[in-house]
């Protein structure tokens, strides 16, 4: 069976090894027939869902583990530091460490706490953030499921981490935790508006849910420059409410060190803690690669109209690669925001989103869709 | 009918209480506040003192004068310079001790530069306690650079011990001009960035104009002193109104506002870190040869009687009060220190803000710990 897959796997690939960089649905096409060739569909499918399952699973390790030394050499270029650098050359062995540590540490019961309810909470946000990846074109061809409807379902899924939160803030049975919670909780409700009407404006340019055909419709042009001034506002908007949708700073009432010590996961220990952590930097990564698929092209190339040459070197450059560097030029954006700013106050907060957000929101999106009726976009 | 009108009643006078301390990251130390909380909004703070508490003063009664400035120096640890000061000049008065005038100029270049670094670490903080925390380690690289001039001159960095009864421990060290004559053209040139990072930035000031707003009445019935109480316009640099060491020889301008509000208190700090430099500026050069140290008996014995002395330190107004009976050791020592005063002051301007203000407004009033207790 093994043996059939491979050879079906490589007669697809009749092309030069690497030129699956540039087009995965050949590999995955040649996996699929070699397994639906040796087993019944049932098991085939299966088969592959296992495999899927267990590459996300090790993306997540090391894409949380890779954002979190980020994170940390980043605020400490901001801060006139070195940041890690004793494990490993230049420290990038310190986030394997911590890991390891915390996998070791204890995981001390709460007298107080309901504790079905507890165990529950890191699990669900890391369970949503799994069901949000499948859904993101990784490149051409490397995509977990490609629904018709793909950006809705992403923000249907995506906006149920809230339930996680709320529910770590309301079952530790601690005070800071539950003002974290609630205040998590309002937060995330509120901006969730900006993100869906922000998305709904790149919806209306693309004309279609389906995130492969959003990127599609980018071969000409991004979105940020294809549609003038509102696409670019909705960027901005994206950009500041997806901060706030990941309670990172400026906006990281949830956990507000120096209020609340620790917010929702204050009575969080060893793994537990760990989950929570990791999920805030994979939200962070989901937020940067929605933007990036939505505005900055995804896995497209960067393109200059009748450049000829210019555009054949860019095209040198694999669609991965391509949407990995702008996903992490949007994550540095994010880390930029939060080592340079103070952290504002919830009503502040609230009242940025229903004051400011969601009013401009809304007649951008009404340009926007007058700027697609006159077809004056490029 | 009663009963549910009781229970509204006592339904809405349910208040949420937190604790927050005594080991909160906002509380800079050992502070316990039980603050009373309806959702987001503050009702009541009831801080709780004495987690820190050394006896201090009982202590003082059982050792000798020129103990007693060990102790002084940890009481507000940030700034050890100017407590120091305040034991020796009331211990110089009491015995008329004539200072010459180059104890007089290093005693006020060092606590000026206390002051600055006191300052520094409150700006760090305060960025910090608003969520801002790259300010900490920018306001810690500056502070560095005066606790090493401390160190090459005192020994010491935070804990210095540096003045005594009838003048300093040690003669400054030769580097002493040309360091700090380096450190005030650094800070010169970066002092731009604090005002970058926090006080231009819109959500600082969001976060500070109007919080906490104390009127000068009652900053002047609570007693705030400092910059705490000048941000509200209550003249009360000891500096100015009583000078002692060289302040009568400087121009110096006292740093007053009348909004008093945490921006303002924040303000005052900035403000004054830039008076500091003026007064060293004005000093640094102009320092005489001479002896370090006026010669003393070997036991200080204070004729019997009540001695008093004002110093400004970098929170306010310290005031040292000594009853001697004629012994090696003081008979009672009172230490009135800033910080516990300004203290009092925390519930009656945090009513009705919010949990986020209130760290804001603890943090601009700049507690240390340590000088709360004693």
């Amino acid at each position: 069976m093994l043996l059939n897959t491979i050879t079906n796997t490589l007669v697809t690939l009749s092309d030069p090894w690497w030129k699956v960089f540039y087009d995965f649905s050949s590999l995955t096409k040649g996996i699929d027939e070699g397994l639906r060739s040796s087993l019944s569909p049932f098991w085939a499918v299966t088969v592959e869902m296992v495999i899927i399952g267990i590459l996300f699973l090790l993306f997540y390790a090391v894409i949380g583990l890779f954002l979190v030394y980020a994170e940390r050499k980043v605020c400490a270029f901001i801060q006139n530091r070195l940041g890690p650098n004793r494990i490993g050359p230049y420290g990038i062995f310190q986030t394997v460490a911590d890991l390891i540590k915390l996998l070791f540490k204890e995981l001390i019961p709460i007298k107080n706490a309901d504790s079905f309810l507890f165990n529950l909470a890191p699990y669900i946000v890391i369970i949503v953030n799994f069901m949000v990846l499948a859904a993101i074109p990784f490149a051409k061809g490397l995509h977990a499921i490609d629904f018709n409807i793909g950006i809705f379902y992403v923000i249907a899924v995506s906006s149920m981490s809230v339930i996680g939160v709320l529910l770590a803030g309301w079952s530790s049975n601690s005070k800071y935790s539950l003002i974290g919670a609630m205040r998590s909780g309002a937060q995330i409700v509120s901006y969730e508006l900006s993100i869906g009407l922000a998305i709904i404006t790149v919806v209306i340019l693309a004309g279609s849910l389906q995130l492969s055909e959003i990127v599609e419709a980018q071969r000409t042009g991004w979105f940020i420059f294809k549609g003038h001034v509102p696409a670019f506002i909705a960027f901005v908007i994206y950009i500041i409410s997806g901060t706030a949708e990941t309670n990172r700073g400026p906006f990281d009432m949830a956990e507000a060190e120096s209020e609340l010590t620790a917010g929702y996961h204050t009575e969080y220990s060893g793994i537990k803690f760990a989950f929570f952590y990791l999920a805030e930097y994979i939200n962070m990564f989901i937020v940067a690669s929605i933007a990036s698929t939505l505005f900055l092209g995804g896995w497209m190339p960067f393109h200059v109209g009748n450049w000829e040459a210019f555009n054949r070197v860019m095209d040198i450059i694999p669609p991965f690669f391509w949407y990995i560097g702008k996903t992490f030029f949007v994550i540095y954006l994010i880390m930029l925001f939060k080592w340079t700013f103070p952290r504002l106050r919830i009503d502040q907060l609230l009242t940025l989103e229903w004051k400011y957000l969601l009013p401009i929101n809304l007649v951008n999106v009404l340009i926007m869709a007058f700027l697609v009726l006159m077809g004056w976009h490029f | 009918m009663e009963e549910i009108i009781k229970e509204v009643v006592i339904g809405e006078q349910e208040e949420y209480v937190i604790n927050m301390g005594p080991q909160h990251p906002s509380t800079h130390g050992v502070l316990r506040l039980v603050v009373s909380l309806k959702g987001e909004i503050v009702k009541n703070v009831e801080p709780h003192i004495g987690y820190i508490h050394r006896g201090i003063e009982k202590m003082c009664e059982s050792i000798t004068y020129t103990q007693i400035i060990h102790l002084t120096d940890r009481m507000d640890y940030l700034s050890a310079m100017m407590n120091n000061e305040a034991v020796c000049l009331a211990v110089e008065k009491a015995l008329e001790v004539e200072i010459p005038d180059r104890i007089k100029i290093i005693r006020t270049i060092m606590s000026e530069l206390s002051r600055i670094q006191s300052h520094q670490l409150f700006w760090a903080s305060f960025g910090m306690d608003l969520g801002g925390q790259t300010c900490f380690f920018y306001g810690l690289r500056d502070r560095e650079k005066v606790l090493d001039i401390f160190e090459e001159t005192t020994g010491g960095r935070m804990i210095v011990s540096y003045n005594c009864p009838g003048g300093l421990m040690y003669d400054i060290h030769p580097n002493f001009r040309k360091r700090v004559k380096e450190f005030i053209k650094y800070f010169r040139g970066v002092l731009w960035e604090y005002d970058a990072i926090l006080t231009g930035n819109v959500i600082f000031r969001e976060r500070s104009i109007g919080i906490g707003t104390l009127s000068l009445e009652d900053a002047i019935s609570y007693g705030i002193t400092g910059p705490s109480g000048r941000a509200s316009g209550f003249s009360c640099d000891i500096r100015k109104h009583e000078p002692y060491s060289a302040y009568d020889r400087v121009q110096f301008n006292e740093v007053l506002y009348n909004e008093g509000d945490t921006y303002h208190r924040y303000l005052a700090r900035i403000e004054e870190m830039r008076e500091s430099m003026s007064i060293i500026d004005q000093l640094i050069d102009n320092i005489p040869e001479g002896p370090y140290f006026v010669k003393m008996k070997p036991v200080i014995k204070l004729p019997e009687g009540e001695y008093f002395q004002r110093v400004e330190t970098a929170r306010g107004e310290l005031d040292v009060f000594i009853i001697s009976d004629g012994n090696k050791n003081p008979y009672r020592v009172k230490f009135r220190s800033p910080n516990f005063v300004n203290l009092g002051v925390l519930n009656h301007i945090t009513k009705d803000f919010k949990i986020a203000d209130l760290i804001a407004i603890a943090g601009s009033l700049d507690f240390v710990i340590p000088d709360i207790d004693r």
